[in-house]
């Protein structure tokens, strides 16, 4: 393409289609300073992240025809040089952004769900006095906005539905991301526990870092911290769980074993966060154990069950 | 035997008393190491698997391969050392730290963090017409990360893909599974063979396949 006017500041080919390098100063003279040349890695480092295009091409072969390099290793080194240290960049800010995000992300979530459903239960209660036939809640609220208002006041209160639909829908788009983020922080814990408990735990415990760092027993009543207290000064027996009482091990375990099934869900959630903090990589055991021993503590209650008659019948 | 030959650079030597498939390189994992030959463990490799288990890779050595889902370098670690140019796609930030340091004594391996299901956010530094496409990723929609990068590969170049069959669906049957991955992966190849890898990795089927 633009290969014969490939000076330094031709029309800057940044958006997509070109290699890494075709936007990059040659090989330098031999005079060049040490800092001229972190600054080039660093360009190149640059493009080799944020570069783009939507077919590969014979790069090493185009590369030394622009003079890029003098030749096939010659680029492979520079390449080498640039794909290293992208890399280390990425990683670098990836590590220390990642769970911050999370922690945003799910609190983010929480304020925009329980101020959609206060603004919700508000026009659904000020629409009931302008309309027929008003359901209640966020749906409510989405009938309500999908109306015509035919007067000052109405157009005041549909708009305000309106809203609310608008702020749920906010809600279910950092569900989405949450979903998509936290397998990527922490693959281990967001497949034990599911990306949103994930992302609650990770905040409680202010990060990925300090909840691999926690022991078990604290993973367990993470959540339930009032609780914690009222029994630390004596006034309440011990909390069984905190916020993993929302996982399916915990609530879908009958009341006498839930203790257990907490202790037990806790325990792996503890090694998840470390494996996904320590080693980043999923191991495949810990998910096995813990359906090994949840079938266990389940067992206990189909092996009482005979004994009593008409046992968990609401 | 009439087994597939194994590409240049991997050999079977004795390690540790037993003859182990091995390249010559730097220790990476604490893996066993002899006469500078470092033992490729089959249990913890898929393409590793793949070699033992007598797949026709097609692999000679020295070849350009693109790599996907490199997780800490286990295994690309082991291409690099019979390959030419090998780049190294991984997405997850942490298990790239490590790949980093796998990367760091070879000089023709090249580290990438990037989504192998986005091929366009690589495609200005992976070159075209590559030997071989390696694919170990544990995402969902394992065939359709393979179609997708089917445009990097070389006319007469292999995929050679390890699928997980968990990934996709942990209740299905794992040749239901199989089954629907394969009928996807045939709109841009032709399959050569499939073996299921069970001896070394459970619920995994191997596919080695070539552009349609």
């Amino acid at each position: 393409m633009s290969d014969t006017d490939a000076g330094p500041d031709g029309s800057a080919a940044s958006d997509g289609g070109d290699g890494w390098f075709e936007t990059l100063p040659t090989d330098g003279p031999d005079d060049e300073t040490e800092s001229d040349e972190d600054a080039a890695l660093g360009a190149a480092a640059a493009r080799v992240r944020d570069g783009t295009a939507e077919s590969p091409a014979d790069w090493p072969e185009r590369a030394v025809e622009a003079g890029f390099a003098a030749d096939e290793a010659a680029y492979y080194d520079r390449l080498k040089a640039a794909t290293t240290r992208a890399t280390r960049e990425a990683v670098r800010e990836r590590e220390r952004a990642d769970d911050a995000q999370l922690i945003h992300a799910v609190r983010a979530m929480d304020d925009a769900e329980r101020v959609a459903n206060e603004l919700a239960e508000r026009a659904v209660e000020w629409a009931g006095t302008l309309f027929d036939e008003v359901d209640s809640g966020i749906e409510g609220a989405r009938a309500i906005a999908a109306r015509d208002p035919e007067s000052d006041v109405e157009r005041r209160a549909v708009s305000l539905a309106a809203r609310a639909a608008k702020l749920d829908d906010e809600r279910a788009a950092l569900a989405e991301t949450i979903a998509r983020v936290a397998p990527a922080v922490a693959p281990n814990l967001a497949e034990m526990a599911g990306p949103e408990l994930a992302a609650r735990l990770i905040a409680l415990a202010g990060g990925l870092e300090p909840l691999a760092k926690k022991p078990s027993g604290t993973v367990q009543v993470l959540g339930a911290e009032d609780a914690l207290f009222a029994h630390l000064s004596g006034r309440a027996p011990s909390p069984k769980h905190g916020i993993i009482y929302t996982h399916e091990y915990v609530r879908g375990t009958r009341p006498e074993d839930r203790g257990s099934a907490a202790r037990a869900l806790a325990g792996k959630l503890a090694l998840a966060a470390r494996a996904d903090h320590y080693a980043g990589e999923r191991r495949a055991r810990l998910h096995d154990d813990l359906r090994e021993r949840m079938a266990t503590i389940r067992a206990r209650a189909d092996a009482d069950e005979p004994g009593v008659a008409g046992a968990d019948d609401e | 035997m009439s087994e597939p030959a194994l590409p240049d650079g991997v050999e079977r030597r004795e390690i540790d008393g037993e003859r182990r498939l091995a390249t010559r390189g730097e220790p990476v994992y604490g893996e066993p190491t002899a006469d500078g030959w470092r033992a490729w463990d089959p249990g913890r490799s898929k393409l590793g698997g793949m070699l033992e288990l007598g797949l026709e890779t097609g692999l000679t050595g020295a070849e350009t391969v693109l790599y996907l889902g490199a997780a800490s370098g286990t295994t690309v670690s082991h291409v690099a050392d019979f390959a030419g140019p090998t780049y190294a796609v991984e997405f997850a930030p942490r298990p790239a730290r490590d790949l980093l340091d796998a990367a760091a004594s070879r000089e023709r391996l090249f580290p990438l963090l990037k989504d192998a299901r986005k091929p366009e956010t690589y495609a200005h530094v992976v070159e075209a017409d590559v030997d071989a496409v390696v694919q170990d990723v544990a995402t969902r929609g394992q065939a359709e990360v393979a179609v997708r990068n089917a445009r990097f590969l070389a006319d007469d170049g292999r995929l050679l893909l390890a699928i997980k069959a968990r990934s996709e669906d942990v209740t299905a049957e794992p040749d239901a599974v199989f089954e629907g991955a394969v009928d996807r992966l045939r709109e841009a190849y032709e399959i050569l063979e499939t073996r299921r890898l069970d001896r070394y990795h459970e619920d995994h089927l191997g596919v080695v396949a070539t552009p349609r």
